[in-house]
């Protein structure tokens, strides 16, 4: 996939590492002492039960969040240290709207895109959004779609905006069946390209390659 | 990041705030409405005699606008709070000074502005004598934006809060008192016949430093408020 940058870069590397992680929230210990890896070319789900910390975890890789002790790497770098290096790869879908509901899919994706750096790429971005099923809904007003379609614009940004580590947070969340297999094909395509995926969902993957399961909501009540 | 880069991202955000803000309605014609309410009332509770009122119009106008400013404030990060489009700001590998500034001025050109632009029409409406009008308004257009951008580091600081409001007044007001005083001062002075041009370039000085300062408070509150 030509929008990924560096992808050579990427695969020599170590991508993303989490080394003896600790959180707690409200005097509960959402995880401690928790280490796994991601390399390029790797899928790894977080599970565990509602409640267990997936999502505090999430936030804290995509570094939203700093109420943790212990280590994230990047590439072997510390992610405080190079968070803008970080950044430059990272795209993070979490479970908010992620979307502007007053503005058009078009208009939301301009502004996304914007941020990112890249401009007037309307083309890339009706081309996403017709990926994510929304051919003829580019102008209209998000509020007036469906919760899925609105989920759909959200993620039409994994095909406008160029990164080498994915972390979403319950992707699959007000998607139909079909939807959900489109999901798991694209999820399929950009981690045999050298991407890196990490999410949450309560949903069974069926995904053609293997992939690692971290399992929150254990270590608890050690 | 190149001069262009950071132009389009200025632009991007401008428009998509002012877009949002003009197909909502209510975030820039509430503060206006309030504002011309309130003013109108003031000759119905005073009493319609020219001087008095004239004499009160300067310290009028512009608390009025203060608390329109005001009532403004809390809806500046709380919409991209509340839809996760803030997390995208933070989580942007470009800086995020130029956004907060082009969130802040998107938010004054709905508010700040029409009130400014309004307000000699209310000064007519509170028998201010036409000498003070062109003070009136560009105190207003000074003081305004100096107030969006002190609004903003509160917003910042309090938009995780669940009830934040009269926090954000507590935080806000104590640093509006100094805007408000150069800022109706000049209108009286002007009225007075006197020099004002002090007055509005001590706003000036506020405005530059506001306008370079705040943006770095506001960065540090926004991480701050979404890091929970």
């Amino acid at each position: 996939m030509s929008m990924r940058r560096q992808a050579g870069v990427v695969l020599a590397n170590t991508g993303l590492e989490v080394k003896q992680l600790y959180s707690d929230r409200d005097d509960r210990v959402l995880f401690a002492d928790l280490c796994f890896q991601l390399r390029a070319g790797e899928l790894v789900q977080i599970a565990g039960p509602n409640g267990s910390g997936k999502t505090s975890l999430l936030r804290i890789l995509a570094g939203l969040s700093s109420r943790y002790a212990g280590e994230v790497l990047w590439q072997g770098k510390s992610l405080l240290k190079h968070r803008h290096e970080y950044l430059q790869e990272l795209l993070y879908i979490g479970h908010g709207a992620g979307i502007k509901a007053v503005l058009s899919p078009l208009e939301n994706l301009r502004w996304s895109c914007a941020l990112r750096g890249l401009n007037n790429n309307d083309d890339q971005i009706l081309s996403a959004l017709a990926k994510v099923g929304l051919s003829g809904f580019e102008e209209q007003a998000c509020h007036s779609l469906s919760a899925g379609q609105q989920r759909r614009v959200n993620l039409a940004r994994l095909f406008c905006i160029p990164a080498s580590l994915w972390i979403l947070d319950e992707p699959f969340t007000a998607i139909d069946q079909r939807g959900v297999t489109e999901i798991e094909r694209w999820l399929s395509e950009f981690v045999s390209e050298g991407g890196a995926v990490l999410l949450t969902t309560h949903h069974r993957l069926s995904f053609a390659q293997d992939f690692k399961v971290v399992t929150l909501g254990e270590v608890a009540h050690v | 990041m190149s001069e262009s880069g950071l132009a389009h991202l200025v632009v991007a955000v401008l428009r998509r705030d002012v877009m949002a803000s003009l197909r909502r309605g209510s975030e820039w014609s509430n503060p206006l409405v309030f504002f011309v309410m309130v003013c109108a009332l003031f000759p119905l509770g005073i009493g319609p005699q020219p001087d008095r009122l004239a004499e009160l119009a300067p310290g009028i106008l512009w608390v009025v606008a203060l608390l329109a400013s005001l009532l403004a404030t809390d809806s500046l990060f709380r919409g991209d709070f509340d839809d996760a489009t803030l997390e995208q700001m933070l989580l942007s590998h470009q800086s995020l000074y130029p956004q907060v500034l082009a969130k802040t001025l998107a938010h004054w050109l709905m508010t700040g502005l029409p009130l400014s632009i309004l307000s000699p029409v209310l000064g007519v409406l509170l028998q201010l004598p036409a000498t003070g009008m062109l003070a009136l308004m560009v105190s207003l257009l000074l003081g305004t934006t100096v107030l969006s951008f002190i609004g903003a580091i509160g917003a910042a600081l309090t938009v995780g809060l669940r009830k934040g409001g009269l926090l954000l007044s507590l935080i806000v007001l104590p640093l509006y008192i100094p805007v408000l005083i150069f800022g109706s001062s000049a209108v009286k002075s002007a009225v007075a016949g006197g020099e004002y041009f002090p007055q509005l370039a001590m706003l000036g000085v506020f405005y530059l430093v506001a306008i370079a300062l705040s943006p770095l408070a506001i960065c540090g509150a926004l991480r701050i408020s979404v890091d929970q």
